[in-house]
C-alpha cells in the first residue's frame, strides 16, 4: 500500500506540468522593470510596517526648537539645521522621515483596503450578471451605467464633509466608486468562460449555479481582474491623496502622502525638502504598480506582447 | 440613428433624477445645517429663517419641493451667499471652468496627439522610449505636485524669452486675460497629454501595421499623408470614446487647479459649499456637473457612429 502510494506521488511530480500561475510568473521573472518595482515596492511595504524602529523620533513629537529645518546634507538654502533628522523637519519641529513612513502606511492601506472592496463589490456583482444573463444582466449593467455618469468624486466629497472624516467611510467610499469597471471586466469575463466545455460539463455532473461562479468562472477570470487590481491600487492611492490636498482626509496627527505633499507644496519656496520627499515616495509607489500592472499584463496575456 | 439619439436623451432623465435623489437625501440626512453657527439663534428667530429657506417641512415634502422648481429650471436661493440665486453663482463660475477645461482639453489633443503619433513612429526607439516614459510621469505624478512646481519656476523664479524676464501671474482670474491662463491650463492637461499621448500610440502602432496602410505604401504614397491623411485619422477614433473619462477627469483636476490658483470657477464654490453645508449650491452645482459628463459622453458616442462606419447604433 505504502508503496504504490510513494510511486504515484513520484508518478505526479513527473509529469506535473506548470499551471498557468506558474507560466506566468516565469514570464515575469524575466521582465526586469517589474521584478524592480515588486523589489522596491516589498521594501516600502516592510518600511511603512516598522517605522516606528527605523526613526529615534516619534511621528507626533514636536519640537518648536527645530521648526521647518532642512536635513544636514540639504543643498539647497534653508534657515536652520536639523543634525539627526535625515529628511529634515516640519513646520512645527516633527521628523519629516519618520512622517513620510507614517503617511505611505495610510496611503498603502487606504490603496489595499478600498481596493479590496472594490474587489469583492465588482467581482461578485460582474460574475452574477454575466453568469445569470438575460433581464437580469441587463438591468445590473443598465444600473452600473448609470453609477458610471455620476460625477463620483463630488458624493466622495461629499461624504467625507458631511460625516467628519471618517476613516473607514473613507476605505468604503474610494472602493465604492472603483468596483464599476471591475464589475464589467468580469462580466465580459463570465461571459466568453460560460460557454466553455468546462462548464458544462460541471453543470451536468449537477453543481449548483453557485458552485459553477465560485469553482469554474471566478478562478478564470483572474488574469485581467489582477491586472485591474494592480492599477487600482493606484488610483485609490490618487484618490486618497486628492482628498487630503482638498483638507479632506486623515486627521492629525495621523497623516498620510496627500496630506504633506500639500503641506510641502504651501512652503515649498523656503522649504522644498517638505515637499520633495513625500511627493518622491509618492511617485514611486505609483510608478511601481504600473510598472508591476504591465508586466502582469505581458505576463498574462503573452498573445499581446 | 436618430431613433437611438433620441432614447439616450430620455435615458439621461431617470440618471439625472437619481443623481438629485442621492445627492438631496445624502445632504440632509447629514450631521449639520447651513445655519449652524457658535452661537445658537434665539429659538424663534431660528424658526423664523428655517422657515424662509422651506426647511421647516418635512424631508418627503421639502424634497418634492425641489424636483417642482428643478423641473421649472429653479435651482433655488444660495443658503450661504444671500442675496444671490444658485443660477446666478452657477452662471458667474461656469464661463471660468468651462474656459479652462475646453483649452486644456484642446492643448491635451493637440500635444499628445503629436507626441504619440511620433512615438508610434518611432517605435522601440529611444524616441518611443522617453515619449511614453514622460507620460508615465505625468500619469503618476498628480496636480497637486505638478502646479506648485509649475508656479515656483514660472511663477517666482520667472523665464527669460528674447532677453526679456517675465514672471507669469500665479494666482486669480484677472478677467481671464491670458497670462493668467496659462499656468492654469497647462497643469490641468498635463495628466490629459499622457493619456491622449498613450492612447494615439498604442492605436497608431496597430493602424500603421494594417493592411490599407501597406497598400497605401506600396503606391507610393508619400509617408507624411500616409501618417496625416490614412493612419491618423483611424487612429484618432480611442481618443473620441475617451471624451468621457476626459471630461470626468477635467472636471475632477478643476477641483484643484481652481483651489491653487484661486480661480473663481464652479469647483471652487463646490468645496466651499460642501464645507458650509450649503444645500442648494452643491445640488447645482452637481447637476451641471453630471449634466455635462452625461452630454459629452452622447456626443463623443455620436461622434463615434458617425466617424467608424462600422459602429451601427439601433
Amino acid at each position: 500500500m505504502i508503496g504504490s502510494a510513494a510511486k504515484t506521488e513520484a508518478l505526479e511530480r513527473a509529469v506535473k506540468g506548470r499551471s498557468l500561475g506558474m507560466d506566468a510568473w516565469v514570464r515575469l521573472k524575466r521582465n526586469r522593470a517589474a521584478m524592480a518595482a515588486i523589489t522596491v515596492l516589498t521594501l516600502m511595504t516592510l518600511m511603512a510596517i516598522f517605522a516606528p524602529f527605523l526613526s529615534p523620533f516619534r511621528y507626533d513629537a514636536i519640537n518648536y526648537d527645530l521648526v521647518t529645518c532642512a536635513p544636514s546634507w540639504w543643498p539647497g538654502p534653508s534657515s536652520c539645521i536639523a543634525p539627526g533628522h535625515i529628511f529634515g523637519t516640519d513646520a512645527v519641529g516633527r521628523d519629516l522621515f519618520v512622517r513620510v513612513l507614517y503617511g505611505a502606511r495610510m496611503s498603502l492601506a487606504v490603496g489595499l483596503v478600498a481596493t479590496l472592496v472594490s474587489l469583492v463589490i465588482g467581482v461578485i456583482y460582474g460574475a452574477v450578471a454575466g453568469y445569470v444573463g438575460g433581464r437580469t444582466d441587463a438591468l445590473m449593467m443598465r444600473a452600473v451605467d448609470i453609477l458610471y455618469s455620476l460625477p463620483f468624486i463630488f458624493f466622495v466629497i461629499i461624504l467625507m464633509v458631511l460625516f467628519e472624516r471618517n476613516l473607514i467611510l473613507l476605505f468604503v467610499a474610494v472602493g465604492a466608486v472603483e468596483w464599476l469597471t471591475m464589475a464589467r471586466i468580469v462580466r465580459g469575463q463570465t461571459l466568453s468562460i460560460k460557454q466553455k466545455e468546462f462548464v458544462e460539463a460541471a453543470r451536468a455532473a449537477g453543481v449548483s449555479g453557485f458552485g459553477i461562479v465560485r469553482r469554474h468562472i471566478i478562478p478564470n477570470a483572474v488574469g485581467p481582474v489582477v491586472v485591474y487590481v494592480t492599477l487600482t491600487v493606484p488610483a485609490v492611492i490618487l484618490t486618497e491623496s486628492f482628498l487630503s490636498f482638498l483638507g479632506l482626509g486623515v486627521q492629525e496627527p495621523l497623516t498620510s502622502w496627500g496630506t504633506l505633499i500639500s503641506e510641502g507644496a504651501a512652503q515649498m519656496e523656503t522649504a522644498t525638502w517638505t515637499l520633495v520627499f513625500p511627493a518622491l515616495f509618492m511617485a514611486a509607489t505609483l510608478f511601481c504598480f504600473n510598472f508591476i500592472g504591465d508586466g502582469l499584463r505581458d505576463a498574462l496575456d503573452p498573445r499581446d506582447r | 440613428m436618430l431613433g437611438y439619439a433620441f432614447r439616450r436623451l430620455l435615458g439621461a432623465i431617470p440618471t439625472l433624477f437619481i443623481i438629485v435623489t442621492l445627492t438631496f437625501f445624502m445632504m440632509r440626512l447629514a450631521p449639520g445645517g447651513p445655519f449652524d453657527s457658535e452661537r445658537r439663534l434665539p429659538p424663534e428667530v431660528e424658526a423664523n429663517v428655517m422657515a424662509a429657506y422651506n426647511l421647516d417641512k418635512p424631508l418627503v415634502a421639502q424634497y418634492g419641493d425641489y424636483l417642482v422648481k428643478l423641473a421649472q429650471g429653479d435651482l433655488g436661493p444660495s443658503f450661504k451667499n444671500k442675496d444671490f440665486t444658485v443660477a446666478q453663482l452657477i452662471g458667474a463660475g461656469l464661463p471660468v471652468s468651462l474656459t479652462l477645461g475646453l483649452a486644456a482639453m484642446t492643448l491635451a489633443l493637440l500635444v499628445g496627439s503629436l507626441l504619440g503619433t511620433w512615438a508610434a513612429l518611432r517605435q522601440n526607439r529611444w524616441q518611443d522610449y522617453s515619449v511614453m516614459t514622460v507620460a508615465m510621469v505625468g500619469v503618476t505624478i498628480p496636480s497637486f505636485v505638478t502646479a506648485p512646481i509649475l508656479t515656483l519656476i514660472f511663477g517666482v523664479y520667472g523665464i527669460r524669452l528674447f532677453g526679456i524676464e517675465f514672471t507669469l501671474p500665479v494666482s486669480g482670474w484677472g478677467g481671464g486675460a491670458l497670462p493668467n491662463l496659462v499656468l492654469p491650463v497647462i497643469t490641468l492637461s498635463l495628466l490629459q497629454i499622457a493619456v491622449v499621448a498613450r492612447l494615439t500610440r498604442g492605436s497608431m502602432v496597430e493602424v500603421l501595421r494594417s493592411n490599407y496602410v501597406r497598400t497605401a505604401r506600396a503606391k507610393g504614397v508619400p509617408e507624411h499623408r500616409i501618417v496625416l491623411r490614412h493612419a491618423l485619422r483611424a487612429a484618432s477614433l480611442p481618443l473620441v470614446s475617451y471624451a468621457g473619462p476626459a471630461t470626468a477627469g477635467i472636471l475632477t483636476g478643476s477641483l484643484i487647479v481652481e483651489q491653487i490658483f484661486g480661480l473663481p470657477g464652479i469647483g471652487r464654490y463646490f468645496v466651499m459649499a460642501a464645507l458650509d453645508r450649503d444645500y442648494t449650491m452643491v445640488m447645482g452645482v452637481i447637476i451641471v456637473y453630471a449634466t455635462l459628463v452625461i452630454v459629452l459622453n452622447f456626443v463623443a458616442d455620436m461622434l463615434y457612429a458617425i466617424l467608424d462606419p462600422r459602429v451601427r447604433l439601433t
